[in-house]
């Protein structure tokens, strides 16, 4: 028998974790990705049936690496958040979900990086 | 702790199909295939990156069958994310929870992702130079 009171066996499991934090993050990232995400598409829709020069002239403006970069980390930061939570859905092995999770995030750190490291070479002409 | 004999929810079978749930899964499959086709946002930068050459390997692969069929699919995918998002935000702001208006915005962003995606891709084979 136990005499526990079951609030005093469920204290301290931190069972809300930082739930907030991550909801208000994708909110956040989601605002700023709206004028980002249109910026890209419509100019990417303008370099469909450009030459190379055209395109590396465009990468070249300092407009582009600016909101280039801005986009790139925005979109990686959103999309594993989002993904994130997909994976902490579906996957229901512990080791495999923190396994998954992790290739996941360093995944998008390397493309993002990757991502920003190249709109800035091109943009200071390297 | 006991964990067993607690309600569980009912399975997604037991309810009538609407068309607010297939709108619902629908933004999260959207989202995945977004993430995915980061891949081919930061291939098409490391292409220009590298020069002429690779850029029109890259320019190649999107001009075939599969690789428009990429494009069209994340032209979609983009339109229905951001439109439906906007519409996530809507609610998070408490705004649009009334049954008729759920439907309403669920409608509008299907006209508004479908007109959108059918822009774009008039937009990628018709111009598309900027001289």
């Amino acid at each position: 028998m136990n005499l526990r009171n079951p609030l005093a066996t469920a204290r301290g499991l931190g069972s809300a974790k930082s739930g907030t934090g991550h909801w208000w993050a994708q909110r956040v990232s989601a605002v700023a990705l709206i004028p980002l995400s249109l910026w890209f598409v419509i100019s990417v829709l303008g370099l469909v049936r450009a030459d190379y020069a055209i395109v590396v002239y465009w990468l070249h403006m300092p407009s582009t690496a600016v909101l280039l970069s801005l986009f790139l980390a925005t979109v990686f930061y959103h999309a594993y958040l989002g993904v994130q939570v997909v994976m902490e859905d579906y996957v229901d092995r512990e080791w495999l979900k923190i396994a998954t999770l992790l290739v996941i995030k360093f995944a998008c750190i390397l493309l993002a990086a990757a991502g920003v490291f190249t709109a800035l070479r091109i943009a200071f002409g390297a | 702790m006991t964990t067993a004999n607690r309600p569980l929810s009912p399975h997604l079978g037991i309810y009538r199909w609407q068309i607010t749930m297939t709108m619902s899964i629908l933004h999260r499959a959207t989202g995945v295939a977004l993430a995915v086709g980061t891949l081919a946002l930061v291939y098409w930068l490391l292409a220009a990156a590298m020069g002429p050459e690779d850029y029109a390997q890259a320019q190649w692969f999107f001009g075939t069958w599969f690789g428009q069929f990429l494009l069209w699919g994340w032209t979609f995918s983009f339109f229905y994310h951001l439109c439906n998002g906007i519409r996530h935000l809507a609610w998070d702001a408490g705004w649009g929870f009334k049954i008729k208006t759920l439907y309403i915005t669920g409608y509008a962003v299907w006209a508004v992702a479908a007109i959108l995606t059918a822009t774009a891709i008039w937009l990628a084979y018709t111009s598309g130079g900027m001289a």
